[in-house]
């Protein structure tokens, strides 16, 4: 059991020291200065010259934001027709089928967004073609949008009283070629040497020792795989993702895998200190998040570790903790740790079945969800926190009787509107989508649906509530981890999570970007006596209160309902 | 929203050839050169190949080493775990019924020694590990029905069991698949 604790230890500490020197890089990157990845500059100038984009040409907020929307309408329709087609389409040696279109419409918007939830497993329901030309795509250019946008922000708090935040082609491209490909690319061989396949071959049947047949299936699994992970994706080949024997071979893998999860975001935080130079703030940002994030691993592990208190009762013992959907080689501390770690960022992909784990791991995980700016996503779990320091700036100065002024701007009633407005939206689509879903399933539980709701559920009581609860938890954060009890391959399901998702990625990027962008235009002023300092601990106080009240007032009654209520009925 | 739409259009297709075809065939080409060439790693007995190191087989034999139970029947297209919450009374009626057919099949075990893993299902259906206690409580049975000493067995055991990470990290573990190669390839 010791050398499971020193696991995760080492986990999170390697983590943290490789995201200190990452996140100096890429604030190099981003203020145009020499790194040794300097040899793709002419790739990239290669790249822009075809698509006949100047990248030194500066665009002001909204341009930022009409390009990034244009181009993400262009995947949206891509990807979804790919989806559909998928089976007349090449590299399709396992024969599958075409997606439904209500299956198309969530799987497409799900990529799309970074979100990832899987209502299809990638065995029967994706070909290699939609793996990598849709999925592995979408990977690379979701994670590179949010990077992008979050440049933005960086870049508006930089200058003094600008309209000129740099060129999004550039942020967007820079991001793969700079940041996503490289690391992936080490992940992938990582992989590659330890089990993961990397062939195009289709599966295969094999008769095994006690003379059963079985098919095995494979793929290009291992490219893949690594940026789903670099790029708080999620979305794995398999549809039982990193737990998949063969997406995440050993504790090797599992460390490297692990560690992509949160490297990216707690690197940007760094990122932040360098670039701005502010280095005292981007602590406090850490220190806050790092909070965050240990409060809810230490109740997970200890939950898991200590297992199941219902087959305790049964007289067998439980060595290994609660062993339900895991994995004999990773154990159970460290499907914790990545039950943690995959929700505080948007990743959602996971390494056992968060559907079978402790009601108090259940909670800590959808509270999580429910912040989502504890490190957080690639580039979007930034803008969220920063919608949390607006808010915290702007009742701290009420409460002191100082102008609210951050980066020396102040914040004024047009501003705190749009933060406020993106803060509730996150409660307001998860609670009411979940009181909608519980409304049918009890009003029309026989309704003759191709999925009758009443087949929705694959566990009673509490626990039933909180496979709800956490699919939309998941969708509202993009998460795309999920409950994988809930048949959510129908109508229902697809549809409402999939306009979930897409309202809650691509508001929440909107609101930070307009924030910053008309902030970055108001007269600069100058710190003095009398501003309120953002670079201090009692701020970093004032923000984690900022995130729990909002957080904890709005979900504490469903998580009630769920998660709180199954840990006390559990004997 | 025009002045966007041809740069956009055009990138995309670019890093679609980019990241979809030639990151992915670098990498299959580089896993060429790993242990199975990119297609998985095999194991083979007498010529023959079993099954794959990485990916679990169902083993229901007395004579071999029990897996765990699997969701998924070990049908390695179709992985799943069971999903069942921890308070779920159906799921907890399965667990009981499973150590009751362990205890039946290994009369010299007490309850008490039956570790979790042997009675609850994987996540991925296809797990292809015990721990070095999951194998050993299953001594007893396979040395009655293959009629070879305990001791001898304890000793494929602990040849077979990989221990943590350079010995710190994570949990010991052995592979079914290549223990019961083994126990085979005794004789």
């Amino acid at each position: 059991m010791n050398t499971e604790y020193i696991g995760i230890i080492f986990m999170y500490l390697a983590t943290v020291a490789l995201a200190i020197p990452l996140g100096k890089y890429i604030a190099k990157v981003f203020k145009g200065e020499h790194t040794w990845l300097d040899f793709m500059a002419p790739v990239e100038r290669f790249i822009f010259k075809i698509a006949g984009i100047d990248p030194n040409r500066e665009m002001n907020w909204k341009q930022h934001l009409k390009a990034l929307l244009t181009i993400n309408v262009i995947w949206l329709f891509y990807a979804f027709f790919c989806l559909l087609f998928q089976s007349h389409l090449p590299l399709n040696p396992d024969g599958n089928p075409n997606q439904s279109p209500d299956l198309a419409f969530n799987t497409a918007l799900s990529f799309l967004t970074n979100t990832n939830l899987q209502d299809y497993s990638g065995e029967s329901l994706a070909t290699y073609f939609t793996q990598h030309f849709v999925f592995m795509f979408l990977h690379f250019v979701s994670a590179a949008t949010g990077l992008a946008a979050m440049m933005v922000v960086f870049k508006a708090m930089k200058d003094k009283i600008t309209d000129k935040l740099g060129n999004f082609w550039d942020f967007f491209l820079k991001s793969i070629t700079r940041v996503l490909l490289p690391i992936s690319f080490v992940v992938a061989i990582i992989l590659a040497f330890n089990g993961t396949p990397t062939s195009y071959k289709g599966k295969v049947a094999v008769i095994g020792l006690q003379g059963d047949t079985v098919h095995v299936s494979r793929g290009p699994v291992a490219a893949m795989v690594a940026i789903k992970q670099v790029g708080s994706n999620g979305g794995g080949w398999f549809g039982v993702n990193s737990a998949h024997p063969l997406e995440n071979p050993n504790y090797l893998t599992n460390i490297v895998e692990n560690i992509s999860i949160i490297l990216i975001p707690i690197a940007l935080v760094f990122a932040l200190g360098y670039y701005l130079n502010k280095r005292k703030l981007a602590l406090v940002i850490f220190g806050v998040m790092t909070i965050g994030f240990l409060a809810m691993l230490y109740p997970s592990v200890n939950a898991e570790v200590g297992g199941n208190p219902a087959i305790a009762h049964m007289g067998i013992s439980q060595p290994g903790g609660s062993m339900e959907g895991k994995e004999v080689r990773f154990g159970a501390a460290a499907s914790a740790y990545w039950g943690i770690t995959t929700t505080v960022t948007s990743n959602g992909s996971v390494n056992s079945m968060h559907d079978s784990m402790m009601p108090v791991s259940g909670m800590a995980q959808m509270f999580d969800m429910m912040i989502n700016a504890f490190y957080g996503g690639v580039g979007v779990g930034f803008l969220n926190f920063y919608i949390f320091i607006i808010i915290a700036v702007f009742i701290s100065g009420l409460m002191v009787g100082r102008t609210p002024e951050f980066m020396g701007r102040k914040i004024e009633a047009r501003e705190m509107k749009i933060a406020s407005l993106i803060a509730l939206l996150h409660p307001f689509v998860i609670l009411v989508g979940t009181a909608i879903a519980t409304y049918v399933l009890v009003h029309f539980a026989g309704a003759a649906w191709a999925t009758k709701p009443s087949a929705w559920l694959n566990n009673p009581g509490f626990h039933g509530f909180s496979e709800m609860l956490y699919q939309y938890t998941s969708s509202a954060a993009n998460n795309g981890s999920g409950y994988a009890g809930l048949t959510a391959n129908n109508i229902f399901w697809n549809v409402s999570t999939g306009l979930v998702i897409f309202i809650s990625r691509f508001l929440p990027i909107i609101g930070p970007v307009a924030i910053a962008g008309i902030l970055a235009n108001k007269k600069f002023v100058p710190e003095s006596a009398g501003t309120l300092k953002t670079d201090t601990g009692t701020f970093g106080v004032m923000v984690l209160a900022v995130i729990v009240i909002v957080a904890a007032l709005a979900f504490f009654p469903a998580l009630t309902l769920g998660p709180i209520a199954e840990h006390f009925s559990i004997k | 929203m025009k002045a966007f739409f041809l740069p956009s259009l055009k990138l995309t297709i670019i890093l679609i050839v980019l990241l979809a075809g030639i990151y992915p065939l670098a990498i299959a080409g580089i896993g060429k050169f790993a242990p199975g060439h990119g297609d998985g790693e095999t194991v083979t007995y007498n010529g023959r190949v079993v099954g794959f190191a990485n990916i679990g087989q169902k083993f229901t034999k007395d004579k071999y080493f029990w897996s765990r139970p699997s969701a998924a029947n070990y049908q390695a297209d179709a992985g799943s775990g069971t999903n069942k919450g921890p308070s779920n009374p159906d799921y907890l009626k399965t667990v009981s019924a499973a150590i009751d057919t362990f205890l039946k099949h290994n009369p010299t075990v007490t309850r008490s020694q039956i570790p979790a893993e042997l009675v609850t299902s994987s996540g991925s259906g296809l797990d292809p590990d015990l721990s070095p206690a999951g194998a050993q409580i299953q001594v007893a049975r396979i040395a009655k029905v293959r009629n070879i000493s305990a001791d001898k067995i304890n000793s494929l055991i602990a040849a077979n069991t990989e221990k943590p990470l350079l010995g710190l990290f994570g949990p010991a573990k052995v592979n079914v698949l290549k223990l019961n190669v083994a126990l085979d390839e005794m004789k």
